[in-house]
């Protein structure tokens, strides 16, 4: 008798209790769905959105279809700084985490001072970049900078380093390595430490070289930090511009400028709000490419812990 | 029907808002104002906003340094977008075209009243050419310059040279410049004979050069440039020998913020920069040094240069009044005066020079007319709609040439082409 | 020879790592020194605070510190009240669209704000709040970052203690309060200094909203004070630098072991 009753009800307050949970979930998510909506995606949608109108200076916008692509596509400047953006990229990315790989390496060792060392490789990046670059600055100022002081009581010429267009994008590049290697090797000593010593100690039992395990062992082990870290790394050198609004403004002839900066200029200097919308779609386009690869394909491929 | 009740209730609080600031006479202006040269600028601006304020309690101003020149532009421009417009502003006096076309700013003639006519009449005429159009003023000067020589004078004894007589043409510059020049025993160089500066103001360099060419680079309407005209081409070939063929130059970019110190410490015997600099360099100077007018080609010439004052449209009218009225106070003869003593900026009226401060101050330092006698032989700057993307494919050309990417030829003529293209819209 | 190769690496390691920290050590030689000595090593030179007091008085640094500071607490309430509200959301509730919902939030995690400058300073200006404080803070309150952070750890928490507080008769948001909240303290703290450091040096974003000195935070009151057109004495732009970094380089040694544990914390997924 009490069982007919009970599974009469049962569905009732089970579905009762699925609309509470519903209901008491978005309660909980309502604040951070309202503030995503808000200034992550209605931005990016009203981006595309206005990317396919006129400016409109002074008068009314109108819709011009594709014209501000084909605008951007004959843009010298934009296709130098995607260009630029490209060298940066890879000329930071890979350096950055071999060197945060070697630090970690050393870090995670019983190396005398390790704690000193890794001090000295974390410092950069708590530091803000705009004070960095204010550093950096006066590393490359030419004749009387540190560099060149340096080169010169070696007998070497001084260099206008940051004002010579063949120069200036490494001189940046090593600066962000400066900054950025130390935070990468959080990661990898990290996960340095979730390898097991025994394998370590079977290896040593085999008689196998310090390099073979590092290379046969650690490294694949590794693998997963790596693209990771690669991931976070190449996104951060489409979004990080603000050293050069201190030390270069993408100068000389936007040698240094990047597709952020650039965005910036055409949105707030010259205001061309759409084009500077167009020039954003083509960022996010990267960016979301980047993240799909991840997604789709990264995380199918490696095992994660 | 919501948003009608919101104008009315907006419309209700202005209205309150208006009534109890005529009860308290107070209006509040926000200024932004640009820094180009070296030394305590905002202090000095601070100061005299305080003791404007003092004479004048029921106009209250909130001057906001910005940064450089486009920096503050951005800002006014970036604010006004979003609907928070400073009331009024030190701009590029080039600025003009670009501000008219984004409605944002109001003639001052319109404001200024009946004696508004003489006022306006009372300042260098060649300062008063950017800021006409339309049989309007649109913008008073304030911060004004010409580019000038300064040159060292120990160097140039050291060097043989007579110290009273700096080059005078494009050729003699050239020549003194090599007797300048001096390197270590490894054969370094570690003094050059003269220095432009590339980064940030390098269009306007190229102008002066250009206009001693004889070329003028753009149009009244603001609508036409001639940067691949075969005279400017040759202005900035001329610009790229001193340090491709003379070596007189360091090669690539020279920086207009360290070109200064680069100056007081004697790496450069002479550069060519803006007139607001003369104090800063007065007081860092440990040598003695002269002014002079830049070297003739065809002729003399410097662009004027510098900043205005721009009322802008969305003040109220009382702000706008308040407004002028503490543009005339900055730029009445005693205050012009000790601007121009403070800074190096010329006096922007005739009437400031014939102050006691300013006789005083010329008499034992003679350089701080050179800028303005300059004036007879100075032309508007380089004004046209778009300025800001105008200047930064200007400076692009610039840089391409002295680093060495393109000829001459290859960046001016790429230069006209961006813009042209940029320009099409206002023809 | 073992022996010796370990102390050729570590000689190099400390190589590196001095040369690593030169940067910063030479801004503190000139933040500290005359300005004859800026350029020059001279270990006589005497030591100065009178290129702070200059920068001091040239700028309204007091300002820009109350400004930053207001910053980062501002933002670190809020993204910890909303993360943590929406991770347990996520980690503890089965509902309608919860993996639609999840995805979307991600979707912050590669499309920063920091990108979306154009329309998200439309978004502030059809707010009304450009130039004030809120309007740094507001596009990164909700961080998907502290999100994905919380839910992880949230996750974890064994299922008895959540009964257990049941059982006391807690509401949903009283074993959030009780149980949850506990249990993540490591993941705030972590989450917590990475937000501090991160909105403490933020600056292309607050350069932007941001027209007075009641609003710029230190980051851009720095730039605008140190624009080399103005030729500020370098010795006064490296001790404005120092004085913009110091805090948080002062926290960093003083917690070194907390920082570094809780940035690999926040990077282990």
């Amino acid at each position: 008798m009490v069982a007919t009753v009970m599974s009469a009800a049962e569905p009732k307050a089970a579905r009762r209790k699925a609309w509470l949970t519903n209901v008491n979930a978005w309660l909980l998510l309502l604040p951070a769905v309202v503030l995503l909506a808000t200034f992550t995606h209605y931005p990016i949608l009203a981006t595309l959105y206005h990317s396919f109108f006129s400016l409109g200076r002074g008068g009314a916008s109108h819709f011009v279809g594709l014209e501000n692509y084909i605008y951007m596509l004959d843009d010298d400047v934009f296709r130098q700084v995607l260009r630029n953006n490209i060298v940066f990229a890879l000329a930071t990315v890979p350096t950055s985490i071999a060197l945060a790989l070697l630090m970690a390496v050393w870090v995670d060792k019983k190396m005398a001072g390790r704690s000193f060392l890794r001090l000295a490789f974390f410092t950069p990046t708590v530091l803000p970049m705009i004070a960095v670059a204010n550093i950096w600055l006066f590393f490359y100022t030419p004749d009387y900078g540190l560099l060149d002081q340096f080169l010169k009581s070696l007998g070497f010429s001084g260099h206008n380093w940051l004002g010579d267009p063949s120069t200036v994008m490494s001189c940046l590049a090593v600066m962000v390595v400066w900054k950025e290697a130390g935070f990468f090797m959080i990661f990898y000593l990290a996960a340095l430490q979730t390898i097991p010593p025994e394998l370590k100690e079977a290896a040593a039992v085999e008689g196998a070289s310090r390099w073979y395990f590092f290379r046969r062992v650690t490294l694949p082990l590794l693998m997963p930090t790596t693209l990771f870290i690669s991931i976070n790394a190449l996104i951060n050198s489409f979004k990080l511009v603000d050293q050069l609004v201190i030390m270069t403004k993408g100068g000389p002839n936007n040698a240094s400028s990047l597709l952020l900066y650039y965005i910036y200029e055409v949105a707030f200097t010259f205001q061309d709000t759409t084009y500077a919308a167009t020039l954003t779609v083509t960022l996010i386009a990267i960016l979301a490419a980047v993240a799909l690869t991840k997604f789709v394909y990264l995380d199918r491929r490696i095992h994660y812990q | 029907m919501k948003f009608k009740t919101k104008t009315l209730l907006t419309a209700g609080l202005m209205t309150v808002m208006s009534l109890s600031a005529s009860v308290a006479h107070a209006v509040d202006l926000t200024m932004y104002y640009p820094v180009a040269v070296g030394g305590p600028v905002t202090k000095v601006i601070d100061d005299m906003v305080q003791r404007f304020q003092k004479e004048n309690p029921d106009i209250k101003v909130e001057a906001v340094y910005a940064g450089n020149y486009t920096d503050t532009m951005t800002k006014a421009m970036t604010a006004m977008k979003g609907g928070q417009p400073p009331q009024l502003s030190v701009l590029f006096s080039t600025d003009l075209f670009t501000l008219m076309d984004e409605q944002a700013i109001v003639p001052i003639d319109e404001i200024a009243g009946a004696d508004g006519k003489e006022w306006l009449n009372s300042f260098y005429p060649a300062f008063m050419e950017n800021g006409r159009v339309e049989g309007k003023t649109w913008s008073v000067p304030f911060q004004r310059s010409t580019i000038v020589l300064y040159y060292n004078k120990d160097a140039f004894k050291e060097a043989g040279l007579d110290p009273e007589k700096p080059p005078t043409t494009w050729a003699e510059m050239v020549e003194i410049s090599k007797k300048l020049v001096k390197k270590d025993a490894s054969g370094n160089v570690t003094r050059w004979g003269v220095e432009i500066p590339s980064t940030g103001y390098g269009y306007w360099m190229l102008q002066a050069l250009a206009i001693e060419n004889g070329q003028k680079l753009m149009n009244e309407a603001g609508n036409k440039v001639s940067f691949n005209a075969p005279k400017t081409v040759e202005a900035l070939q001329y610009w790229v020998d001193l340090a491709a063929k003379e070596g007189v130059m360091p090669k690539g970019a020279v920086e207009w913020g360290t070109l200064r110190a680069d100056f007081l410490e004697g790496k450069t015997a002479m550069m060519w920069h803006t007139t607001g600099n003369l104090t800063a360099v007065k007081e860092g100077a440990k040598f003695n040094f002269g002014v002079a007018m830049l070297p003739a080609k065809e002729r003399r010439g410097s662009p004027t240069g510098g900043g205005n004052f721009y009322v802008f449209k969305s003040a109220s009218p009382e702000q706008q009044k308040a407004a002028v009225t503490f543009i005339k106070w900055m730029t009445a003869p005693e205050r012009a005066a000790e601007w121009s003593i403070k800074t190096g900026y010329v006096a922007v009226t005739p009437a400031a020079y014939e102050t006691e401060a300013m006789k005083t101050y010329v008499k034992d330092f003679p350089q701080a007319v050179v800028a303005r006698d300059q004036l007879q032989h100075a032309v508007a700057e380089l004004s046209v709609h778009e300025n800001g993307r105008i200047y930064k494919i200007m400076n692009d050309a610039v840089q391409a040439a002295v680093t060495g990417t393109q000829t001459p030829q290859e960046a001016l003529d790429s230069a006209q082409k961006q813009s042209e293209r940029v320009l099409s819209r206002y023809k | 020879m073992r022996q010796n190769g370990h102390s050729v690496e570590t000689i190099v390691a400390w190589a590196l790592a001095l040369l690593w920290l030169l940067p910063l050590a030479y801004s503190l030689w000139s933040a500290f020194h005359p300005s004859e000595y800026a350029t020059r090593f001279d270990l006589t030179a005497s030591l100065t605070l009178d290129n702070f007091a200059r920068a001091w008085r040239q700028a309204p640094f007091a300002r820009y510190y109350v400004n930053t500071l207001m910053l980062v607490s501002l933002v670190l309430a809020c993204q910890l009240v909303i993360a943590t509200l929406a991770a347990y959301a996520f980690a503890r509730f089965r509902f309608f669209g919860r993996d639609v919902l999840f995805a979307l939030v991600l979707v912050q995690l590669m499309i920063m704000p920091d990108v979306l400058i154009v329309e998200n300073y439309r978004v502030i200006g059809a707010l009304n709040l450009l130039d004030t404080i809120p309007a740094i803070a507001l596009p990164y309150i909700a961080s998907a970052f502290g999100i994905f952070l919380l839910r992880q750890t949230f996750k974890s928490v064994p299922n008895e203690l959540v009964e257990a507080a049941r059982v006391e008769g807690a509401s949903s948001l009283g074993v959030l309060w009780r149980v949850f909240v506990p249990l993540g303290k490591p993941t705030y703290i972590a989450f917590g200094l990475v937000s501090v450091s991160y909105h403490w040096n933020n600056f292309l974003w607050p350069l932007i909203v941001t027209n007075s000195v009641e609003s710029r935070p230190l980051t851009v009151g720095l730039a605008v004070f140190g624009a080399p057109e103005t030729g500020v004495d370098w010795s006064v732009i490296t001790a404005a630098t120092v004085m913009t970094m110091a805090p948080l380089l002062l926290a960093f040694l003083l917690f070194q072991r907390q920082f570094v544990q809780s940035f690999m914390r926040a990077g282990i997924r």
